[in-house]
C-alpha cells in the first residue's frame, strides 16, 4: 500500500517498483491498470524537421495540481469500485522517449481499473494545472491544447472546458 | 480588498511576473479581469477572445466567483499536461 495518492517529482520512476509498493500485502487486487505517458518526438510523425523535439519543459501550479488530482480520485472512487489509484507527474526538463505521467489502480476485477485509469487520465489532460513548452531547432513554443481531449472528458459526463474560450 | 494575482505558463512570460499583490474594489474573478485588461500593454493577453482559465484559491472557477480578501487568483492558458 503506498500512503500519498499524487506525486509531482522532477525524478524519473521505476513502474515496477511503483506497483510492487501499490499493490503489496493487499490480497484483494486481482488487476492493475497502468498508463504511462512519454515525451514523443513530434517529427516522427510529421516529417517536418521543425517539429523536431529536443526537449519538453513541464510547468505546474504547486499547490493545485496535487489538489486537483486528489480531487479526480475522489470523483473516480465515486464511479468505479476499484481499491487505489496513484498517479505521479514528472515536471521541469524531459527529452523525447521519457516518462511524463504514470496513473494506476488497482482493483478486484478488470473492468473498474480499466476504466477508472481511463477517467483519470482524460480528467488530469484537460483539468490539471500543468503547461508543456517543447523546445525544437527552432525555438521554443508552448503545446496548443487538444479540442479532443475536452471531447474524451465528455465521454464520461463531464464539460471540460479547457479549450473553449 | 488585497489579493494575489498569480500567472502561468505563455501569459506569465507575456505579462512578465509570475504574481502580483493588487488592491481593488472588484468583487469577482470578471471584475477584476476587466481591471487588468484596463491597464492595456501586455495585459490584453487576457482579453475575452482568448482561451484563457481562471483558478480562485486553486480550484478552477468562472468569471462569476466571488472574491474574498487576501484571496489567491491565478489566470492560465488551457492545460497541456499528461
Amino acid at each position: 500500500m503506498v500512503s500519498h495518492r499524487v506525486v509531482i517529482q522532477s525524478e524519473d520512476f521505476n513502474v515496477a517498483d511503483v506497483l510492487a509498493k501499490l499493490r503489496a500485502g493487499d490480497l484483494r487486487v486481482g488487476a492493475v491498470c497502468t498508463f504511462i505517458g512519454t515525451v514523443r518526438d513530434t517529427q516522427l510523425l510529421s516529417g517536418k524537421d521543425a517539429d523536431r523535439v529536443v526537449s519538453m519543459a513541464l510547468e505546474h501550479y504547486p499547490g493545485m495540481t496535487e489538489a486537483s488530482i486528489e480531487a479526480m480520485i475522489d470523483q473516480a472512487h465515486e464511479r468505479f469500485d476499484f481499491y487505489q489509484a496513484h498517479v505521479i507527474h514528472r515536471v521541469g526538463v524531459l527529452k523525447p522517449a521519457d516518462q511524463i505521467v504514470m496513473v494506476a489502480v488497482t482493483s478486484a476485477h478488470r473492468g473498474e481499473s480499466f476504466k477508472a485509469c481511463e477517467f483519470l487520465m482524460d480528467y488530469l489532460k484537460t483539468q490539471a494545472p500543468f503547461w508543456k513548452k517543447e523546445a525544437s531547432p527552432s525555438g521554443e513554443k508552448w503545446v496548443d491544447a487538444r479540442v479532443s481531449d475536452d471531447l474524451a472528458l465528455a465521454r464520461w459526463g463531464i464539460e471540460a472546458n479547457n479549450v473553449v474560450k | 480588498m488585497k489579493f494575489k494575482i498569480r500567472y502561468f505558463a505563455s501569459l506569465r512570460e507575456t505579462i512578465g511576473l509570475s504574481q502580483e499583490e493588487v488592491e481593488s474594489t472588484a468583487s469577482t474573478v470578471g471584475q477584476v479581469r476587466d481591471e487588468l485588461l484596463a491597464r492595456g500593454g501586455v495585459y490584453l493577453c487576457l482579453q475575452r477572445d482568448r482561451s484563457v482559465r481562471m483558478a480562485l484559491n486553486q480550484v478552477m472557477v468562472n468569471e462569476d466567483a466571488m472574491l474574498m480578501d487576501q484571496s489567491e487568483l491565478a489566470f492560465f492558458p488551457p492545460v497541456t499536461g499528461g
